[in-house]
């Protein structure tokens, strides 16, 4: 029992962090339509930023929680700059192009950014410093859920919470739904569609820095593969949950979570990608349209 | 019997009835226009009797002049066109990286076999079709007049000359009903009245009825034999043009929303 | 004046992004930092330079009398002849022919060695350029066929026997298998979802024969498979390599011939009026299902049929040369050279397969390069550098010559 609670647990943390990263997929398709294929690699990007500051921060003999707000800090503002330049360089141009378009230049930026920061640094993996806190109250559960668990879990819910405020009751939150339902009308009405555009990249590439900078300290390594094969899963966990669908893919990333923890747990890690892509594909194909979205019907 | 049957079509979008209990017919080698306001479900209507659509209640049946009756509600696009409908689009919806006479030879798609090896081989089967296509749609092309660009890539033509277009390769399908979605929108009146023109000789030359949803006033009161009209998704009057214009119901849905305006 | 500015803004802002990443190098043993400023000159000297250049050509562009919109419209005189005047093109074709077959004679063992693995990426090249260039899917798990032809010639060699000739038709038709196996259920989606779809099954193949050591022999690969054999002759490692040379040319000019057939066929049309507008050639008369799935069985075909001659010619193959980076590389090939272009495709596969190799320094950019030329491809030159022409047709009263 206390195993199966585990994986759970286990489940749930790696699931919100689908979570986090399934949402600047989600929007960012809710409003262009496009696969940012590239959105893992700013995961990975805001990632190792932490890493490089944190290390020069200790160096420079900083301590304790004042290293992982600053790395945090400067990695999301990072993060948020490559989105930006990332839709600013390769979706941008592309508007009115065929849908095939954006998304190999998506594919395109995603090997590029991969291998910069592959022959910028390191092809190999580095050892990422334990930056969340341990708390002592967590001791008696600790060996269900450990306190960088507790962190995640805590950290994903408020972000979850302040995002979907943002959307709800905020002015760029109205900008961002009526460019959603319809771009040409949302411009008509004086919304600059462009900025709107542009601030649900940076918004995205927020979310996924603070995804980067948590499971960066999670894992304790970090290369520069970990973001396509995150990226592909948060879309798996945005696709599942109805992409498009903000509640939908917080609601997708915690069941992948789930689904590949209990399957590496009770049959083989080394099926745990195998797993992901087989739910991809069925919930594709059973349920193209996700857990909660809403059923699209194409203009004729 | 009538070449197409429509019996109390409906179609549901969730809870919203974008036609509802909309019956109307077809009789060979007419002209029938369907009008009504923006919205009325005219282009629904199309959907539904074209196959992109499965309409959600009422049948749709056809009685093509050589071939059986058969009941076309719920068939996929491609099989309807097999059986001899035909349609543009309101929004022109061409092959835009082909060349003119290329869209033209699409549409002989469903009406020549070669398979994957013949077309490999080429053999003098699949030549002779091949031959036989290209000499159509040139014959088709030039029917609307568009003979001289047929080396053109479709998106560089005049609005007017793509909605031929459109005409041209819906009929490379050898259809027996020819359905136009608003095939005078966008063009200036020297292009309606050569429509007009073109419509009609087709209907004499190749044989076949026509439904069309029009805006144009005059051109439908010009062009058909009968009209129906619909409004909030519903049919609310059919008949000559005649008995059309001086309907009352029609006057105050249709006409009358243009003396507000 | 302002041109330059903002090419410096532009300059100023990529220094700034690529500060941490560039010009940090953390030792996270040692605790040292490295600090390698000149990296972060270049980036700003050469997206200065790139900014402007981009900036002028813009201006320059607009400055002109009005053209139209895309690409081969307003086609080169000499393409216009390259492609349409048999006098032109006739000739050319015989002697890159020529070259090709003379080729070996005038190089030595090792380079025909590569140029064999680059003909293999051509055939590969022109299989995705059915699926992805015609008929406008875009599949991300193309090499996953590829392996699949590897792997079938490896076990069929191993558990029946079976030589490379009874193998490569049955890697062929193994391939189309998977492709229509993988196709049927998800044609109906929409193209950006086939494409994480392809991606999924690239990577669960990888996966699977990685972790199958029973059946696959796992993440050890498999060793010792036969070169293609001669009627039973003894040939030597050199005579084979010329003979796989030769056999490499022949399918490649038959993958030529074929997609060079199919392109101005029934449905080769259909292919690409489904990548145009879906609901337009649905409403033609077009059976979308069909017609997507032959696409893409006949697109996996080439990549099983020419994944045996690649176990032939490595004799060893291994999980590793199937990964993403191959479906990307097969892929920027197809975009390239232009999507649905065949010489195109043909000349792009042989660039980027021969330039890295002989390059030897850039080998190390490769992929770097690939990703950055997929983007700029898409923004400046959607229909790839040599983009499709498409066939002209006489009139019916000319009978008889066509073309």
């Amino acid at each position: 029992m206390d195993y199966f609670l585990e994986l759970c647990l286990g489940g749930l943390t790696r699931g919100s962090i689908y979570a986090l990263i399934a949402l600047g997929y989600t929007m960012v398709y809710g409003i262009i339509q496009l696969i940012n294929f590239a959105h893992g690699e700013i995961y990975m990007i805001a990632a190792f930023i932490a890493l490089i500051v944190s290390a020069i921060l200790t160096i420079n003999g900083f301590t304790g929680v004042s290293i992982l707000i600053i790395a945090a800090v400067i990695a999301i503002l990072y993060a948020a700059a490559y989105g930006y330049t990332l839709e600013r360089v390769a979706y941008r141009p592309l508007r009115n192009a065929p849908r095939l378009s954006p998304l190999i230049s998506a594919i395109g930026m995603s090997l590029f950014l991969q291998n910069y920061v592959l022959l910028a640094q390191t092809p190999d993996f580095l050892p990422f410093p334990e930056l969340l806190p341990e708390f002592e109250f967590m001791d008696p559960v600790a060996h269900l859920i450990g306190s960088a668990e507790l962190v995640i879990l805590v950290v994903t819910t408020v972000t979850m919470l302040g995002l979907t405020f943002l959307i709800r009751s905020t002015r760029l939150g109205k900008a961002m739904r009526a460019t959603q339902q319809d771009m040409t009308m949302a411009r008509l009405v004086g919304i600059n569609v462009d900025r709107v555009i542009s601030l649900t990249f940076v918004l995205g590439s927020v979310l996924a820095a603070i995804g980067g900078v948590l499971v960066g300290s999670y894992m304790g390594q970090i290369n520069f593969f970990i973001g396509f094969m995150a990226g592909v899963k948060a879309f798996t966990a945005a696709v599942l949950g109805g992409i498009g669908s903000i509640p939908g893919a917080v609601l997708g990333g915690v069941v992948l979570g789930l689904t590949e923890a209990l399957a590496a747990g009770y049959i083989s890690s080394a099926y745990e990608d195998v797993f992901a892509f087989g739910v991809l594909i069925l919930i594709l194909v059973l349920r193209p349209n996700g857990l909660l979205g809403r059923t699209v019907r194409t203009k004729v | 019997m009538a070449l197409l049957q429509v019996e109390n079509l409906c179609m549901d979008f969730g809870g919203l009835r974008a036609v509802d209990q909309v019956s109307l017919s077809v009789e060979d080698g007419e002209i029938v226009a369907l009008i009504g306001p923006n919205g009325a479900g005219k282009t629904t209507f199309f959907n539904c009797v074209t196959g992109h659509y499965a309409p959600t209640g009422g049948e749709i049946v056809i009685s093509p002049p050589q071939g059986e009756r058969a009941r076309i509600d719920g068939l996929k696009p491609n099989r309807v066109t097999a059986l001899g409908l035909a349609r543009t689009f309101q929004n022109i919806r061409l092959f835009p990286a082909m060349t003119v006479l290329e869209n033209v030879m699409i549409g002989r798609h469903c009406r020549t076999r070669t398979s994957l090896l013949g077309a490999i081989l080429r053999g003098p089967g699949t030549r002779r079709q091949e031959r036989e296509t290209i000499d159509t749609s040139y014959r088709l092309l030039e029917k609307v007049g568009l003979l001289d660009v047929a080396d053109e890539f479709a998106r560089n033509l005049s609005y007017g000359g793509q909605r031929r277009l459109e005409i041209a390769r819906a009929l490379a399908t050898d259809p027996f009903l020819l359905l136009l979605d608003e095939p005078a929108a966008g063009m200036n009146p020297q292009e309606t009245r050569e429509l007009d023109e073109l419509i009609v000789r087709i209907r004499d030359e190749e044989g076949l009825a026509i439904l069309l949803i029009e805006h144009d006033m005059p051109l439908v009161m010009n062009l058909s034999d009968r009209i129906y009209v619909m409004e909030y998704g519903c049919k609310i009057a059919e008949g000559t043009p005649q008995q059309i214009r001086s309907n009352p119901r029609v006057i105050k849905a249709y006409l009358g929303e243009q003396d507000d305006a | 004046m302002r041109l330059v500015g903002r090419s410096l803004l532009v300059g100023l802002w990529f220094m700034f992004l690529t500060l941490p990443l560039l010009a940090v190098r953390v030792n996270t043993i040692t605790e040292t930092v490295e600090w390698r400023w000149l990296n972060l000159v270049w980036v700003g000297l050469g997206t200065f330079i790139l900014s402007l250049a981009l900036a002028l050509w813009r201006q320059r562009s607009e400055s002109q009398p009005q053209r139209d919109d895309g690409e081969g419209d307003i086609t080169p005189r000499w393409r216009e002849r390259l492609f349409h005047d048999q006098t032109v093109y006739r000739p050319l074709l015989i002697m890159a022919l020529l070259a090709t077959l003379l080729l070996p004679w005038l190089v030595d063992i090792y380079q025909i060695n590569i140029l064999v693995l680059a003909l293999i990426f051509v055939v590969l090249g022109l299989g995705l350029n059915i699926i992805v260039g015609l008929a406008g899917l875009l599949d991300l798990g193309y090499i996953a066929f590829f392996a699949v032809g590897a792997y079938t010639y490896a076990l069929l060699n191993i558990n029946l026997d079976l030589g490379f000739w009874a193998a490569l038709p049955l890697g062929g038709l193994a391939g189309a298998f998977f492709g229509l196996l993988i196709g049927f259920p998800v044609l109906r989606l929409r193209g950006d979802y086939l494409a994480i779809v392809t991606l999924g099954f690239g990577s669960i193949v990888k996966i699977v024969i990685e972790n199958e050591d029973e059946l696959f022999y796992g993440a050890m690969g498999i060793a010792d498979i036969p070169r293609p054999g001669l009627l039973g002759l003894d040939l030597s490692l050199d005579q084979s390599t010329l003979y796989t040379y030769y056999l490499v040319v022949a399918l490649a000019l038959l993958a030529i011939f074929v997609t060079n057939r199919l392109k101005d066929s029934r449905l080769g049309r259909a292919w690409i009026a489904l990548r145009e507008d879906e609901i337009a050639a649905v409403a033609m008369g077009i059976d979308m299902a069909k017609c997507k799935l032959s696409a893409y069985a006949f697109g996996a075909f080439w990549a099983g049929l020419v994944g045996v001659l690649f176990a032939a010619r490595n004799t060893f193959i291994h999980p590793n040369s199937f990964t993403f980076a191959e479906s990307a590389l097969v892929l920027s090939m197809v975009v390239l050279g232009g999507m649905g272009s065949i010489v195109g495709v043909t000349l792009a596969a042989l660039i980027l397969v021969l330039l890295p190799e002989y390059l030897q320094g850039l080998a190390e950019y490769r992929m770097l390069v690939f990703g950055g030329v997929m983007v700029a491809m898409m923004v400046f030159r959607p229909h790839g550098l040599i983009s499709p022409s498409r066939r002209r047709y006489t009139r019916p009263q000319a009978q008889g010559e066509e073309g």
